[in-house]
């Protein structure tokens, strides 16, 4: 078992309020991730559930006991930090074997677990050698062993793969995420690479300032984010945001600035209702965007000017000039298009997002 | 570009002066280079060594060049019950004192590596002992264990502890505590500050890491603190050993030597013999008797520090 629930949770270190009102519950066998900009209080609070941080004020409870006044070791957690933090002076066995001899397991079931932990990661050739005979990428495995040999509830991870090259971490993170298939344990990693966190993710936590903006399942942040920050965040390259004025046409609403007019679908449409001759941000992921075709024609439009073609070979992105603002749009690697060119582009119209332009919430 | 170019190969064809080429070897370069230090070195370091060697194997006293004797003073020092005595001080006073240096410096050390209040003011008041001259609080010391003046009578006395005078400094074991006090007090900052240098150098994660591998506080001292520091301990202890071995400004202060000559150690000794006395050579050799066992321990050391690095 292994089910952690966050109650309240609050952090102040004297004058900064890093983590705010945090509740969070996480299920048994689940793989959490919080995400979000430098700052914003993952690490802060996945140290306090490691009982490494005091907490301020609210309650941890690990399979429904509160845990807030355990130490660390009473907690049957196990940590992988961002720079692996191996005791340089013992050997990857003892390293692996350190937890257990302080719990004073038998010599045998210690050999047992790490021998069998050296092999899931594949490193039972490096048992004999110190931390500092081996590469980035063997250290994350030795760190990652030190933490499975343990059986713990749970795992934290805190950035675990923020020192390996780019190639390396997308390995490492595949074997990650087989790994957790196959032990099963609860885990809570914190990035802020917006790309591990949906990979990785069954849940996505994602934060900003201390407080949770948004919890849920990858696809549902991506389809469905709860403001303009969880829009901005998850998905690269990031959505477009255009401040728009809503106004009333002929029965329909259009939305309108400088270098946009487009009238909005009826779904859309109607939950703007309260918000004419307002301001909305409308949203828009590249994906969305497609140079306009006449089986367009029910989706909204607008003309554009290329000012930068990037090509991917899966895709183009193109960086467009709309009126005084700036869009990309991701296209076909077939669209034959250049610098300077005049573009008429849809937006998929079932894939608009509006926010509120004070609360930025999500309308 | 072609007036560069012509320059260049002007320079190249004209043949230097010759002292330009010397410097333009790097072996005559490096030797260059190295004569300050050997200068310094020879002058300060092996010409002394080497003359007191010589005056060792003499018969020189004060105004008396003296006769070549072989080994007669080392000889007659060793037939000494003084120096003995001063062997034995040594010894002890070296041993008792750095045991307590290495144990208060590391537990200051470890205090003070967390996070309080007015640590930067604490860690700059902790050096005090170390920075004031040997001499001047040696003196200051030498006023407390008075056995008139004594602050420390006074204040067991007044605490009920005592009734009559301890005579710090009249009593041999007493003297002999007296100064081993002073000199732990005088290298305890010394010990703290580096032993607090090298903790710092620990990664706090690899505590975290062992606090929830399940290792209680002293389990993480023993197995991540304490091997971790250790070179850096073997350094300090070196180096501190080195120095009380030869200790001699705080005895010189305090006691003396005596009460009896009951608290010399080498050097103080090999200064009442040779400066005191006149008896320059037999000085040199209780001096020089000190080396054979400060090479042993360097040695020793530096050999163990050696393997720790190399782990
Ligand atoms: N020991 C501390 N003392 C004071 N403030 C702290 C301390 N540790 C963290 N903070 C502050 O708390 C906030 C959250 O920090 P935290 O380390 O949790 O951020 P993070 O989300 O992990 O960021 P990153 O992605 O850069 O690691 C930050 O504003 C930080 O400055
Ligand atoms: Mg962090």
């Amino acid at each position: 078992m292994g089910q952690v629930v966050l109650k309240g949770i609050n952090k102040f270190y004297e004058s900064v309020h890093a983590v705010k009102d945090v509740n969070l519950q996480i299920r048994d066998k689940e793989f959490v991730v919080f995400v979000g900009p430098s700052g914003c209080g993952k690490t802060t609070t996945l140290r306090m559930i490691a009982g490494l941080e005091a907490i301020s004020s609210g309650d941890i409870s690990i399979d429904g006991n509160v845990i807030n006044a355990l130490a660390p070791m009473d907690r049957d957690i196990a940590m992988v930090f961002q720079n692996y933090a191996l005791y340089p002076h013992m050997s990857v066995y003892d390293n692996m074997a350190f937890g257990l001899k302080m719990r004073k397991f038998e010599r045998r079931e210690i050999e047992k677990r790490v021998r069998e932990a050296a092999d899931i990661l594949g490193i039972g050739e490096l048992l004999k050698r110190k931390p500092r005979q081996l590469s980035g990428g063997q250290r994350q495995r030795v760190a990652l062993g030190r933490a499975i040999v343990r059986h713990p509830r749970v795992f934290l991870f805190d950035e675990p793969l923020s020192n390996l090259d780019a190639k390396l971490r997308v390995q490492m993170r595949v074997e990650l995420k087989k790994l957790h298939l196959r032990l099963g344990t609860t885990a809570i990693y914190v990035t802020h690479d917006q790309v591990e966190a949906m990979t990785l993710g069954d849940r996505v936590v994602v934060m900003k300032d201390g407080v949770v903006q948004q919890v849920g399942e990858p696809l549902e942040l991506y389809n469905q984010p709860a403001n303009k920050f969880v829009a901005g965040f998850i998905g690269s390259p990031a959505m477009n945001f255009a401040t728009v004025t809503v106004t009333e046409a002929d029965g329909s609403l259009i939305a309108e600035n400088s270098g946009l007019r487009i009238k909005l679908p009826d779904e859309i449409a109607q939950r703007l209702r309260g918000h004419v001759g307002r301001e909305v941000i409308l949203g828009v992921r590249p994906e969305d965007l497609t140079v306009a075709s006449s089986a367009d024609l029910d989706h909204p439009c607008f003309d554009a000017v290329i000012e930068v073609v990037e090509q991917l070979g899966s895709e183009i992105l193109l960086d467009m000039k709309v009126g005084e603002s700036n869009m990309v749009a991701s296209v076909e690697p077939t669209a034959r298009v250049r610098v300077a060119d005049k573009l008429r582009v849809a937006m998929r119209r079932s894939r608009l997002h509006v926010f509120d332009a004070q609360t930025e919430a999500a309308i | 570009m072609a007036i560069s170019a012509v320059s260049a190969t002007t320079l190249r064809e004209a043949p230097p002066p010759r002292r330009q080429r010397l410097l333009e070897d790097e072996r005559w370069l490096a030797f260059v280079l190295l004569v300050p230090t050997i200068v310094l070195l020879g002058m300060f370091i092996a010409y002394p060594f080497i003359r007191g060697i010589l005056l060792s194997v003499t018969s020189s006293r004060v105004g008396m060049p003296g006769d070549f004797v072989g080994l007669a003073n080392f000889y007659k020092i060793f037939n000494d019950g003084i120096f003995r005595t001063s062997v034995y001080n040594t010894f002890v006073y070296t041993g008792v004192t750095t045991v307590f240096k290495l144990a208060l410096g590391l537990w200051l050390a470890m205090l003070l590596n967390r996070n309080f209040r007015g640590k930067a003011f604490t860690r700059a008041f902790i050096l005090l002992p170390f920075i004031i001259p040997t001499v001047l609080s040696t003196f200051a010391w030498k006023w407390m264990f008075d056995p008139t003046f004594s602050v420390l009578n006074w204040l067991l006395y007044h605490f009920g502890l005592i009734t009559g005078r301890i005579n710090w400094l009249g009593d041999p074991d007493l003297a002999m505590i007296s100064i081993i006090v002073v000199n732990i007090w005088r290298g305890v900052p010394f010990f703290a500050i580096s032993l607090l240098a090298g903790l710092q150098t620990i990664s706090p994660e690899l505590n975290e890491a062992a606090a929830i591998d399940g290792a209680k506080p002293w389990q993480r001292f023993w197995h991540i603190t304490w091997p971790l520091l250790l070179p850096v301990t073997m350094v300090v202890v070196l180096f501190s050993v080195i120095q009380t071995f030869a200790d001699f400004q705080i005895v010189y202060v305090m006691t003396g030597g005596g009460p009896a000559n009951a608290t010399h150690l080498f050097a103080t000794y090999a200064y009442q013999i040779a400066i005191g006395t006149g008896l320059l050579s037999e000085g040199a050799a209780i001096a020089l008797a000190m080396f054979p066992v400060l090479f042993l321990v360097v040695i020793i050391q530096l050999l163990y520090i050696r393997r720790v690095e190399v782990r």
